[in-house]
């Protein structure tokens, strides 16, 4: 989706559960690439394959067909130190800022942790300016929340904490799953913002998941939107957002909510719902360019 | 003018603690008229759950309603109401679906077998009248009747909560709340979600205490809106006027850090 190679792939991946009639296509021929400095944006459907996709980037599953491409190079069969390096160049953001930090443990501790793995030449002193350094830059004050419990923070607070936590091992990609779902819109707001300076200053190359389509668009330049396990629109973000051309995407943006439209005047895409989504989960192998970075995935006549 | 279907008046709410309280809710007055939608909104731990349980009587210590403050259903005070009354008043009165309640139904049972549950404890019913009851409460949401011998794991989850509704509805109260019943699913299922909340309160006449915070959502659904901060309701007013001519500062600022979809993107010196 730019001219520098890409630092992470997916080349037609696909990742099957469950066998014979109750098989589900979590991802089906799924591809896409993260640049450094670039924020790649997944929007779709409540279980269309999203968080799958971001646990097949953190090596959680292992595809079924296609593989994963980092700096160039396949990983499949990478020895151990090139998996190493994958590991601390990857690192995930998740949803839920309560679940993922340990409440027996100090913020100090959540920060020491990846730091002592990752560099484990660092003295006493040298870490916890280490530690401090990463409070700045996620905009808290070291000195208050160092000693602090995840408890005692916000749920802004404990986000930034979480994305301290990941940047502590130098990662060259993040992605993160619904990163601000639990949190409301002024933290929101704080939160993009971070991301986004992470992106220019660090030149890390992000993967931003969300429902929230108006937050995708601050953050990210390219977008692409999933439907049962296949990404059926992708390319530009105004392209995409502005000349939606697959009928899944049309829908999801004619839903997206919007205090100029009343809900009793209801858009014609809604009418269609259930034509829309049988259609839309039929394999659909074609792509078709439809801007100079745009591309849908037609969606196949009924009865076919 | 007709007599409102809820009616609160100077609620006061403090958590107690070992050492202080903490006032979570400070003195908060509003009406929701028969059949009317109100939306409540404001940023996370502003008091807007701790409202919706006291008025559904689900309180709990360490939860403190302090003397002085009313909640009046049809006239009512609810927090007078002994546990007999409590009985009778839960589900007919208020109805509410919970933050997450997608997932608070019981896995070991089957859809028909939840909603056998709720009437068997509340009416004389036969499990056969419960069952077409039951039917006749999917449709409402549109599920098919097929679905009552599922389990909740063989359902979405937009299926599931739609589900969660239509069991509230089951002994028609006059007052339905739903502290953010849709946060986890994708635009498209919620929104198939409130517009068939939306036709039902005008279809069965029960009102709505909707809370989320999606303000572009409120303004969608919402008759009128009401904005917390820190435990006290800073601005009432109905939904286009909260949009169009927000009068709290607080309010201002909550719009203008809202991302836009299309067109000028927001500065961010919006936020603080
Ligand atoms: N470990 C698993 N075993 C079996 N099925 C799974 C597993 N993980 C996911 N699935 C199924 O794969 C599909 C995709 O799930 P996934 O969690 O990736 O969706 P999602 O797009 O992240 O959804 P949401 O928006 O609700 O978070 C769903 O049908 C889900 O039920
Ligand atoms: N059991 C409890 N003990 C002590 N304090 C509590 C308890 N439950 C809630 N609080 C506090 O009361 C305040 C109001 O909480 P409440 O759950 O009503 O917020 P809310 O507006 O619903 O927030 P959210 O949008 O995050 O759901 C918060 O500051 C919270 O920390
Ligand atoms: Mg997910
Ligand atoms: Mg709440």
């Amino acid at each position: 989706m730019s001219d520098t190679a890409p630092i992470l792939a997916l080349k037609t991946v696909s990742k099957i559960f469950g066998k014979g009639d109750s098989a589900v296509y979590a991802a089906r021929d799924v591809s896409f690439a993260l640049h450094s400095g670039r924020t790649l944006a997944l929007v779709g459907e409540s279980g269309s394959g999203k968080t799958t996709a971001a646990r097949l980037i953190m090596r959680e599953y292992s595809p079924d067909h296609g593989q994963l491409l980092f700096q160039g190079a396949p990983l499949g069969k990478a020895d151990a130190r090139a998996i190493k390096a994958y590991r601390s160049s990857v690192q995930m953001v998740f949803q839920d800022p309560f679940s993922s930090l340990n409440p027996a443990h100090t913020i100090r501790y959540h920060l020491e942790r990846p730091l002592r793995l990752h560099q484990p030449g660092l003295t006493g002193s040298q870490r916890k300016a280490a530690i401090a350094e990463l409070l700045t830059r996620v905009k808290l004050d070291p000195a208050i929340v160092m000693p602090k419990y995840p408890h005692e923070l916000s749920g802004g607070q404990r986000q930034r904490i979480s994305i301290a936590r990941a940047l502590a091992v130098n990662p060259k990609v993040i992605v993160a799953d619904e990163p601000t779902s639990m949190l409301d819109v002024s933290v929101r707001l704080g939160i993009l913002n971070l991301l986004n300076d992470m992106k220019a200053e660090l030149g890390l190359a992000l993967l931003y998941i969300t429902h929230d389509i108006a937050t995708a668009r601050y953050v990210a330049e390219d977008i692409m939107v999933m439907y049962s396990g296949q990404i059926v629109e992708w390319g530009a973000m105004d392209s995409v957002l502005d000349n939606p051309q697959h009928p899944y995407t049309r829908l999801l943006l004619s839903a997206v909510p919007d205090p100029d439209r009343r809900f009793s005047d209801a858009g014609a895409e809604l009418d269609q719902i259930e034509t829309i989504r049988r259609r839309a989960a039929l394999p659909q192998p074609e792509i078709r360019q439809v801007a100079q970075n745009h591309f849908i995935r037609p969606m196949p006549e009924d009865g076919r | 003018m007709t007599n409102p279907v809820l009616s609160v008046r100077n609620l006061v709410i403090d958590y107690i603690g070992a050492e202080t309280d903490f006032h979570a809710v400070k003195g908060v007055s509003f009406d929701i008229q028969p059949g009317e939608l109100f939306g409540l909104a404001g940023e996370s731990g502003c008091g807007k759950s701790t409202i919706a349980f006291a008025v559904s009587r689900l309180h709990r210590p360490p939860a403190l309603i302090r003397k002085g403050s009313e909640i009046l259903v049809d006239g009512r005070d609810v927090l007078t109401l002994d546990d007999d009354a409590l009985r009778a008043f839960r589900w007919r009165e208020v109805a509410m679906v919970f933050q997450s309640a997608m997932n608070s139904l019981n896995p070991v049972l089957t859809i028909e077998e939840q909603f056998y549950d709720v009437l068997r404890t509340h009416t004389q019913t036969t499990r056969e009248a419960a069952r077409a009851r039951a039917a006749e409460l999917l449709k409402l949401v549109d599920i098919s009747p097929d679905r009552l011998s599922a389990y909740p794991h063989q359902c979405s989850g937009g299926m599931r909560q739609r589900i969660v509704i239509a069991i509230c509805l089951a002994l028609n109260p006059k007052l339905l709340i739903m502290d953010e019943p849709t946060t986890a699913l994708d635009v498209v299922v919620q929104r198939e979600i409130l517009q068939r909340i939306d036709t039902l309160r005008k279809q069965l006449g029960f009102a709505v205490l909707f809370i989320t915070h999606d303000l572009s959502l409120m303004v969608q659904v919402s008759d009128r809106i009401g904005i917390m901060l820190e435990g006290h309701l800073v601005e009432v007013n109905d939904a286009q006027t909260i949009y169009h001519s927000p009068q709290h500062d607080y309010t201002k600022r909550l719009w203008a850090s809202m991302p836009k979809l299309h067109g000028a993107q927001i500065v961010r010196e919006a936020t603080s």
